[in-house]
């Protein structure tokens, strides 16, 4: 069966998605994560999305979930790298993902999990 | 102008071919890129809601032309069991299944022309159009 692979960085899961998911997938990579998650104590979860042309609603529930299991487990999820066109898309379609925390880009998306987990940041400007 | 295509919808992977072929469509007729991306979503949503809720359908793409402009249409036909109350059903929230109740609702706002026909017990049948 077809996955995305979750790479694990110090106490963070790091996932690229940059395939264009049918729902299967995406409900794969949700319990895929939450697996991961409590197996290694993981307090952290990086969501790059910069490849993703397309969030419908099942997808962006896919999110939520994720970002609501990773709290119950202790672990903050950030998603990072939402092309503009998507945004604009999923605040008509109605879909405002609240309770994911975003970030421009995955050099921001770390410094803010460093933050969450209260790890030292190096300044990068 | 391209002609007509007509793709089934059976299972899931057909959702992610339905929007890769309107994604397709929709750049050759030089939508832009929010453009293309709200109508490729629309139509995830609806060919999602014809594989679940209508048991498999299909989705139909036609180019239009109206005076100078030039727009896609995606007509979604299912022989599902048809929806009772559309008033209700495109009511952001309403949801008989596994969805956010976003589907219907969503998909409306995110293109210029909506129209849907549904019979209970015959199916259902949604064709949404987008103009560059």
């Amino acid at each position: 069966m077809e996955r995305i692979p979750i790479l694990k960085m110090g106490r963070c899961l790091l996932v690229t998605i940059q395939v264009d998911m049918d729902d299967r997938l995406a409900t794969t990579l949700q319990d895929d994560l939450t697996e991961r998650i409590a197996s290694t104590g993981a307090r952290g979860v990086l969501i790059d999305i910069s490849s993703v042309e397309l969030v419908d609603s099942f997808i962006g529930r896919m999110l939520a979930n994720v970002a609501a299991m990773a709290r119950v487990l202790d672990a903050t999820t950030v998603v990072v790298g939402m092309q503009p066109a998507v945004a604009i898309t999923l605040v008509e379609l109605g879909l405002e993902l609240p309770g994911i925390r975003t970030a421009l880009n995955v050099e921001r998306g770390m410094r803010l999990l460093r933050e969450a987990l209260g790890e030292p940041t190096v300044s990068d400007g | 102008m391209g002609e007509p295509e007509v793709i089934t919808i059976a299972q899931e992977a057909d959702v992610v071919v339905v929007r890769q072929r309107v994604r397709v469509r929709s750049g050759e007729l030089r939508f832009g890129l929010v453009d293309q991306t709200k109508l490729v979503t629309a139509a995830s949503e609806l060919a999602r809601n014809a594989l679940i809720y209508g048991g498999g359908g299909e989705a139909k793409i036609e180019e239009l032309t109206s005076g100078s402009k030039r727009g896609l249409r995606v007509t979604f036909t299912d022989r599902g069991p048809g929806i009772p109350n559309i008033a209700e059903a495109m009511r952001d929230g309403f949801t008989t299944g596994v969805g956010l109740g976003l589907g219907l609702g969503g998909a409306k706002r995110l293109v210029n022309e909506f129209e849907i026909e549904s019979a209970v017990g015959r199916g259902t049948r949604i064709a949404i159009t987008r103009w560059a």
